[in-house]
Order: structure tokens, then sequence, then C-alpha cells
């Protein structure tokens, strides 16, 4: 019987023979990453079980990206911690200075995970790398304690939903468009400890960036993974970042799914999530008119440089609302950097916009633009959840880069093609 | 285990950062954490719960971010165990981990209203609603997780294994 993407992954990884979803199995790991929120309690489990050293100095990834630059003394505190466990222990890839950026984005700019791997991250969006073929998926931080220890862990074999996106996308509609719109189709728990395979000519044509923003948001209907299989443009992508390894990869024509969702793309809008949950999925022009008081450009999800030349491009020449805050944080300091050579950071400023160091900040309401009661956000990020970027009486609606930008012009919910 | 206490009805899709939202993730102590449980669902949620009181969620219990603060805040409040109609991946795994026990009961939820007495038995999984009289079994605990939690979580787990 042929394999599945996540099959073949957990099959290369373990001795166990991989014959049906529900199987349980022990594998090895290539990457086991935490950030500033989730590494503590990761050590704190990693010293209540008597280790004493990471499996391998090279396969552990600290970032601390949440609330950096520390917000206040308790999250000082934290990154305190995480600094001295990582000198501690000789980790190489430990992120806190000039050199940090947003976790999804920085590791794989980093050629830190690439495609085959299987890397276990305490942050649910660690499914991200699914956008370069890896099975990357989040954990709790005892997990990911574990996993630090014994390089090892435990999967239960997911059946697969397979996605296909065909046809030829509008302009201003974008990889963020077409998962808003596969979420709204599949529910929140639509793919609930499924794998989610994306494949057809949208795919096959978008960039790596493009499928991380996918991938990313795999969780976001419930799913332990998202993947994309492993072509040339992965391959390049993986040589270019420094990434040692991988190969082409490609499911078995007979693998068996659980259900395929045929997506066409040609005749969509921008896709908006309105509160309270990704699935609450609109076109653009339903929500046309919703007055908004923010907007964030950034995150794991569309923080990357290719997100910023879209927000750039419909910014050109254009003034931000002087009512509304536009927060623009670059993912890394490699896109900050690109930002400037690029002129895209004197379009942001010229409009008026916000732009801060990168850092998961707003995202999750942890700091540099946390909502008030009343107030509305449009942002690039991936979830809407009440309360979740600051009062239980604020509301988000989550976008792609281009609607996020037209809507911090106007003030209110733009369809970009409308300016 | 036998547990006794108000049943505390949450709905669907209870996301983590209703459990905790992430201003209180600036610790690991399992007090604090505990006494903002529920915090982003309605604030000072937590003042009606008493020691050893059941959750009982809907479809997707635990959606959204990997934080382990969640299940850390929800024991930290006193509740030893959460019923839900099913229960989202990661925190699924987290909940074993720490010890929270977590049993999935379908559409059996609906048999169950807020503030009712309810007996839970954590060896055999069945749940005794006292105010209505009715009885739900749990569905299975998977053998691989129950193996985790009988070495007494995956801290004890990895542990034997370090050894």
């Amino acid at each position: 019987m042929g394999q599945t993407l996540a099959e073949k992954i957990l099959q290369k990884h373990t001795d166990q023979k991989i014959t049906e979803p529900g199987q349980i199995v022990q594998c090895t790991v290539d990457m086991v990453l935490a950030n500033d929120i989730t590494a503590p309690l990761a050590i704190k489990s990693f010293k209540a079980m008597g280790a004493k050293k990471v499996f391998d100095q090279d396969k552990v990834s600290l970032v601390c990206d949440h609330f950096t630059p520390n917000k206040d003394i308790d999250s000082a505190e934290q990154v305190k911690v995480v600094r001295e466990f990582a000198e501690e222990m000789g980790v190489t890839h430990y992120y806190e200075c000039g050199d940090v950026g947003v976790e999804h984005a920085l590791l794989p700019e980093k050629g830190i995970v690439g495609p085959g791997d299987i890397v276990v991250g305490a942050d649910s969006h660690t499914c991200t790398y699914g956008g370069l073929g890896a099975f990357a998926t989040g954990m709790g931080s005892t997990d990911v304690g574990a996993a630090m220890a014994l390089g090892e862990t435990w999967f239960k074999v997911p059946p697969t939903i397979k996605v296909n996106f065909t046809g030829t996308p509008q302009e201003h509609v974008s990889a963020k468009d077409f998962v808003l719109n596969q979420i709204g189709q599949l529910g929140v728990s639509g793919a609930l400890y499924k794998a989610l395979e994306y494949s057809g000519e949208v795919v096959d044509n978008m960039s790596i960036e493009g499928r991380m923003t996918i991938a990313n948001m795999a969780i976001e209907a419930g799913a332990k993974v998202g993947l994309f299989s492993v072509d040339q443009k992965t391959l390049d992508y993986a040589a270019a970042a420094g990434f040692s390894g991988g190969e082409a990869m490609t499911p078995d024509a007979d693998a068996v799914y659980e259900r395929v969702l045929n997506i066409d793309v040609t005749d969509m809008a921008p896709q908006v999530a309105c509160p309270h949950l990704p699935d609450n999925v609109k076109s653009v022009d339903e929500t046309a008119g919703v007055k908004i008081h923010q907007a964030v450009i950034g995150s794991c999800t569309n923080g990357r440089i290719e997100d910023m030349r879209v927000a750039a491009a419909v910014l050109k020449g254009r003034k931000v609302d002087p009512k509304i805050r536009c927060i623009i944080l670059p993912a890394t300091p490699t896109i900050w950097k690109a930002c400037m050579s690029e002129g895209l950071m004197e379009i942001f400023m010229d409009a008026g916009c916000i732009v801060g160091p990168p850092t998961c900040g707003p995202c999750l309401g942890g700091h540099m633009g946390i909502l008030a009661g009343g107030e509305r956000c449009i942002a690039t990020t991936n979830r809407n959840f009440k309360g979740r970027m600051g009062s239980l009486g604020a509301e988000v609606f989550l976008s792609n880069p281009a609607v996020a930008a037209a809507s911090a012009i106007t003030g209110v919910i733009t369809n970009p093609s409308k300016l | 285990m036998k547990v006794n206490g108000t049943a505390h009805k949450v709905g669907d899709h209870i996301d983590t950062d209703a459990i905790i939202p992430a201003r209180f993730l600036v610790t690991t102590d399992s007090k604090v954490l505990g006494d903002n449980c529920m915090e982003g669902l309605e604030a000072g949620w937590v003042k009606r719960v008493k020691e050893n009181d059941v959750m009982v969620g809907g479809v997707n219990f635990g959606c959204g971010s990997s934080r382990e603060h969640a299940p850390i805040s929800i024991l930290g409040a006193g509740i030893p165990v959460v019923l839900a109609h099913s229960f989202a991946r990661i925190f699924y795994r987290n909940g074993f981990n720490m010890g929270l026990v977590l049993l999935e009961i379908g559409d059996d939820i609906n048999k169950i209203s807020d503030t009712d007495n309810i007996e839970v038995d954590t060896a055999n999984g069945q749940v005794k609603n006292i105010t209505t009289g009715e009885t739900i079994q749990a569905a299975a605990v998977p053998p691989f997780m129950q193996e985790i939690l009988d070495a007494g979580g995956l801290v004890e787990y990895g542990k034997k294994k370090l050894a």
C-alpha cells in the first residue's frame, strides 16, 4: 500500500514498519524547539527527568521571540532561565539579541530545519515547516523537554486529508486566502489529529514562503501537520539557506487518503476570518466597511519578505488613516534589512506606519499592540480567538497583507482592488 | 481515583487563550496560573470553582496554542478532571503529561448541565451524574497513553528511559 507524505517521513525516522493510521511509533527527531514562554517549563521538566545534557547541542533551538524585547520583569526572568540553560547545555541555536526573529520565519531562513526532517516544537505553529516538506508539529513543554533529553518522541500515525488547490488566483489573492478558505470549509476541528497534504497546480507554482503560510495554519483546522511535497523549489530554498541534506519527495500514487478536498481558487476573493474563530471565514466584500482601529502586518504566518512587499505595494504613495495604528513587524532581522535595502521601509514610514522589531508581540496579546475593549484589529496573524490580542471586548479579523494594508489606509475593512 | 464535585460547563472550541491568556504566561507557578484559570473566557471565572470540581467542555476543547500552562492552570484551580465531547491534539498530550485526567464522552456531554453534581471514576472512565441519576461511559484512554499515566506521567517515564 502506498504512503502519504506524513507516513513517508515518519517511516524514515523509525525502525517500526508503518502499516496504518492510528499506529503508535517511536521516532527520532532532527530538531527540537522551544521559545521564551514554553522553554522555562520544558527546562523544568527536563531537569525533573534527571537529564544532564541535551541529546545533541546542534539539534535544539531556543528562540526568545514572544515577549522580547522583554516586556516586563517577569518575562525578563523567564528569558534569563532560557539563556542560562542554553549556556549550560552549549545549545548552538540560541537566539535572543540582534539575531532573533519570529521562530518559524527564522529557522527555515537559517537552514536549521529542512525537507524530510521531523521537528517538534513547544509552539503550536511549528507546523509551518511543513511548507518545506518537514513533518513538524507542536507539542507541550514536557514532551519537548523529553525530546531534548532523548532525541526521540512518540507519534500516532495520522490519517491524511488531501487538499488540492487548482485554478488561477486573482490579483490580491494569495496563500493566506487559500488557507483561510480551506479552514472555513473544514472547520477549526475538521482536521483534528490528522495530517493535511497540499497539492495541485496552485501550490506547485507557489513560493516556499507561500507554502509556509499555508502550512502555518494547519493547526487552525486542528491538524497535526500540513505537508507539501519536496520539489526542486524546496531543495533550492533549503540549499540557499545552508540546510544540508534533503531530497525530492512526493506521496505514492496509491497513497490512501481519508478525504480529498478540491478547492478551485479562480473565483476566490480575498478572505477574512471574522471574530472569534479562524473558521468564521467570509469574502472581503462581505466584511467591507467594518470600522477598525488597528492593523498588524507580521507574524509567523505573514511576516516574510514577500508579505512586506505586498503590503508596501498597497501602501506606496498612500497614507494610513491618521486614527489607525498600522503596526508592521518584519519577522526576522534579515527580512528587516531586506525591507530597508528594497526601499520598503521608506514606503512604510511615509505612509505613517509603526515599524517594530521582529517579535510575536501583538499576535498573542503579548505586547506592542494590545487592544482595548471595543477596538477592532485586522491582522495578518493566525488566530482571532476572543481576547487573543488583548481585551475580551476586542475583535480580531484575519486577512492577507494586501487587505490589512488597504484597510489601514481607509480605516475600514477594504478590498485592495477597490482602493 | 474517584472525583466528586460540581460540573462547570464551558462550551465548544475552548481555546488555550481562553483557559489562560498570554499575559499570565510569565510564570510557571501552578498556583498563580490556577488563580487565573479561564480568565480569557470570563473575568473572575475561577471564583466559582471548589477543589475537585469537574470542567465540562464541548467539541475541540483546548484548541490553539501549545502552552502547557493551560492544563497546569486547570489543575492549579483545583480541577482534576475535564470531560469533553473531544479534545484538541496538543492539549490532549499535555493533559496526560501533566496528570490532568481527560475523558472524551462525545454527545453525552448533553447529559450534564452546569452545576450538576458529578462523580468520575478515573480508573474505568465511568461518569455518574448524581443530580440526574444518569451514568455515562467515557471512551477508553489509548493504551500507549495509559502506559505514560501508569508510569506516573511523562516526567517519570523520561526518568526511567534516562536511567
